[in-house]
């Protein structure tokens, strides 16, 4: 698709809220971008290394989140720099924050943080925004496609000023959403980069108390800023019956809410684009026109809580207020906003109601009801991942101790479900997995007996699982570490990592060997083709009985997305229905009710199972699978 | 055609249907004729054969929120038929459109199956009792003639171009595959275009009856 370089200032575009940010960091003169991948994060970054070549800018995917804003600080060098992640991400880099925020920064530099609300492409759900109140750091909420691009130029330079990192939270409807953005001039960025320490100390926290005195005084001068800013603005009647404050997605949810109950007379909308610190002056004027307040805001109610910090602090110039949000259960406190539920929240509040057309809505969801199933999120057609937990599957089976797989983040963490044969059986944060199994494979003297497989994936390897791998062998735990090798990372889009030979911007680059690496721990280091299941499930077995210390298989099979983009299927596979026995085979329909891959249906009326050629893609992995060897498997 | 505003299109499908490039495609060719384009998208699971929909925001005037309120789609494009009644269920009304590829994608429960999937009859049944009127389109067999069933996505634009149901003339959205594609997949991908565009064109909706 088109670059966010492709198109001249003053044109309109169609950019997702993350190219729009993108975009913003190329009109303030960016020079250096990192991030390592995670939705709704990613495309910042990745449409970035897109035109890093033609901007000869520095766009890297870092091999986790804590170095890829410890190398972004190399904006000390005076080179402006943007750094991105999901809310995970900062959970990782935030040791680096807390104390980047006492150093300070030269040259502009801005963290951009995408909170997932209700966990769409995540394993938790966590509002971010408290780390501006944390690290006292200035924090940008864009609410529209322009605001995006418009407010991350602006943060390098708010950056500036206050000689510290700035900070942008979006949400998954900001950046993985699309609008018309009118662009302005690329700048490019100088290139005098170099480090020039001028006062003793000044890139360390020390002296701590006289430095969080200084980032003290950098909240103030961010707040006299956010008090003018253009991101904040009201729309509404002079004295509103009801105040909306809002920030964020909740600023179209809040203008549509408003449209579609007619309310635009009675309902006043201020939106925030600077959240912390309050701009208090204005907000403070807004709130003494008003006695209803209601604060529309995705996952916590930070800033309703920061509203009635700053009217504890003034109430004596404000009239009654009364606010309305997540604490007083007029929006929910878990899950994402959306139109609806802010019109719920107003028409209640107001006491009117919402026409709806209730006929229409009861008849639709009786005729709908019966035709209408769930779709399960599952392995794709060919995926190694299936092919891998199958083997360990059987494996641990036919072990019979009672082992089982601590998991970790990835495609596989679908493997706690049905396509992955319910084989993961824990999965909280990047790394531990591997971190866990240290732990139990350290339980031998207090009676555990259970082999541990650890599972975790090429880019996550990379990412935090090495320090739990080292760890292990120092202390001598005793597990199998499961290397699921597709060679991407695919759950986010397929970014290159450290293993796979190319850079961020496609060009080649030095491929870490992960055999190598592990080998020179001196350990038991293997690989194995998840597609031989036969030969995966003996290796699995065989390391899992190999009882003392860390082993290392690694599964190797690329990821069958990118298998179908470059290569042609390697198989014709075909059911022979006069093998095929159906029902009556004594297999209870294994191919299709057990092993569930979405190209090997059940055809109920010939009763007998089917390749949907249009979904399989040539693994012939299924054919191994077959009692009665019914699935023909013919080279394509 | 009086043109609403905003326009509320919803195109929806199966992980892995090519969703996201539709919207993308249209979307882009929007801009281009000027006019204000939100698309919000399911994501996340959307490689991984869950169900996944784009909601499209079309106005002359302003710029709309990514999300459509339940019961306001005006038009509802289908690339797989579940799918679509699935989504009319929460943002359709009386006054809906639909224009919905004929080829269904199994879900697991139906492929190991567990679930029973609705017969063409029971699914246009639905549509004649929901929609003001409603398109079955068989995109994936047109697409499966060309020789690459993914296409079925491009199938369905051409189908909803034809209709009349967008505000975009067909070179409009020719044109935009031709800055957008490479040039190894832009014929094929202009060949379902057009042949989707006749489709539609070559015939009324399949509903309500008269």
């Amino acid at each position: 698709m088109t670059s966010i370089t492709a198109y001249e200032p003053g044109a309109s575009q169609l950019l997702m809220g993350n190219e729009a940010i993108a975009r913003g960091a190329l009109e303030a003169g960016l020079g250096f971008a990192s991030a390592y991948p995670g939705n709704p994060s990613s495309e910042i970054i990745g449409s970035l290394a897109e035109v890093a070549r033609e901007m000869d800018i520095h766009v890297e995917w870092s091999v986790n989140e804590k170095v890829a804003l410890e190398a972004a600080a190399a904006s000390f060098a005076g080179v402006r720099a943007i750094v991105a992640m999901k809310q995970n991400g900062l959970n990782v880099a935030s040791d680096f924050l807390m104390n980047l925020n006492l150093t300070g920064t030269s040259a502009g530099l801005v963290l951009v943080i995408c909170d997932d609300p209700a966990g769409l492409s995540s394993t938790n759900e966590q509002d971010s925004r408290p780390v501006a109140k944390w690290a006292e750091l200035p924090l940008l909420e864009p609410a529209t496609f322009q605001e995006a691009k418009d407010m991350t130029k602006w943060a390098f330079e708010l950056s500036e000023k206050i000689r510290n990192v700035c900070l942008i939270r979006s949400v998954t409807r900001v950046s993985h959403a699309r609008g018309d953005v009118r662009l302005a001039e690329l700048m490019p960025p100088g290139r005098s980069a170099r480090f020039a320490p001028t006062m003793l100390g000044q890139f360390t926290p020390l002296l701590v108390t006289l430095k969080h005195n200084m980032l003290h005084q950098k909240v103030k001068q961010a707040r006299e800023a956010f008090e003018t800013s253009e991101f904040n603005w009201y729309t509404g009647p002079e004295k509103p019956e009801l105040l909306i404050v809002t920030c964020g997605s909740g600023w179209y949810y809040s203008l549509e809410a408003v449209r579609v109950l007619g309310l635009e007379e009675s309902v006043g909308i201020l939106k925030l684009g600077t959240t912390w610190p309050l701009p208090e002056k204005l907000v403070q004027e807004h709130l003494a026109r008003t006695e209803k307040v209601l604060v529309v805001e995705e996952v916590d109610p930070f800033l309703e809580g920061n509203l009635k910090e700053l009217v504890g602090d003034v109430f004596s110039t404000l009239g009654p207020l009364t606010f309305y949000g997540k604490r007083s259960g007029h929006l929910p406190t878990v899950g994402e906003l959306d139109p609806d539920r802010v019109m719920t929240a107003v028409s209640t509040i107001l006491g009117r109601e919402r026409a709806v057309d209730a006929d229409y809505a009861k008849k639709s969801q009786e005729l709908t009801q019966s035709m209408v199933q769930n779709r399960m999120v599952g392995f794709c057609a060919g995926c190694p991942h299936r092919a891998t937990l199958w083997s360990v599957k059987n494996a641990l089976k036919l072990d019979g101790r009672g082992g089982f797989v601590t998991g970790d983040i990835g495609c596989y963490t679908l493997g706690l479900g049905p396509s992955g044969f319910f084989q993961l059986k824990t999965v909280q944060s990047m790394g531990s997995g591997a971190g866990l199994a240290c732990g139990f494979g350290n339980l031998g003297k207090l009676g555990f007996g259970q082999p541990v497989l650890a599972v975790c994936g090429d880019s996550t390897f990379f990412h935090a699982t090495i320090p739990a791998l080292i760890n292990g062998v120092y202390n001598q735990a005793n597990f199998t570490l499961l290397i699921l090798d597709n060679s991407a990372t695919a759950m986010t889009g397929f970014q290159p990592h450290a293993g796979t030979g190319a850079s961020a911007t496609g060009d080649p680059a030095p491929s870490v060997d992960m055999e190598g690496l592990c080998r020179s721990l001196g350990i038991r280091v293997e690989v194995a083709d998840p597609f031989d299941l036969q030969e995966t499930t003996e290796k699995i077995l065989d390391f899992m009985r190999c009882d003392g210390g860390v082993r290392v298989l690694i599964s190797r099979r690329k990821c069958a997305l990118v298998r179908a983009k470059a290569e042609k299927a390697a198989f014709k596979v075909w059911v022979d229905s006069e093998k095929c026995r159906g029902e009556s085979c004594g297999c209870a329909r294994l191919c299709t009710r057990v092993f569930q891959c979405p190209g090997l249906v059940w055809d109920s009326e010939g009763q007998k199972a089917k390749i949907d050629e249009v979904i399989c893609s040539g693994c012939g992995v299924c054919a191994d699978i077959c009692p009665a060897s019914a699935i023909i498997r013919e080279a394509a | 055609m009086k043109e609403k505003d905003p326009l509320n299109v919803i195109v929806t499908g199966v992980g892995g249907q090519g969703n996201v490039l539709v919207s993308q495609f249209m979307g882009r060719a929007l801009v281009r004729a000027g006019y204000h384009v939100t698309i919000g998208e399911t994501y996340g699971a959307s490689q991984r054969g869950g169900a996944v929909m784009s909601h499209l925001r079309i106005s002359r005037q302003a710029q709309y929120g990514p999300l459509i309120p339940s019961g306001q789609a005006d038009v509802i494009l289908g690339l797989e038929p579940v799918e679509t009644l699935r989504v009319l269920a929460q943002y359709g009304n009386p006054d809906v459109t639909v224009i919905t590829n004929s080829r269904p994608v199994y879900p697991l429960s139906v492929a190991i199956g567990a679930a029973r999937y609705p017969t063409v009859d029971e699914i246009m049944g639905a549509l004649e009792e929901l929609t003001s009127s409603a398109w079955l389109i068989n995109a994936t067999e047109i697409a499966v003639e060309l020789g690459a069933p993914i296409l079925a996505n491009i199938v369905m634009v051409g189908a909803l171009v034809g209709a009349g149901l967008v505000p975009l003339g067909p070179e409009e959205v020719e044109l935009e595959f031709q800055e957008s594609l490479s040039a190894d997949r832009l014929d094929l991908n202009l060949k379902a275009f057009r042949r989707g565009l006749a489709e539609a064109r070559a015939r009324q909706p399949a509903t309500p009856s008269a």
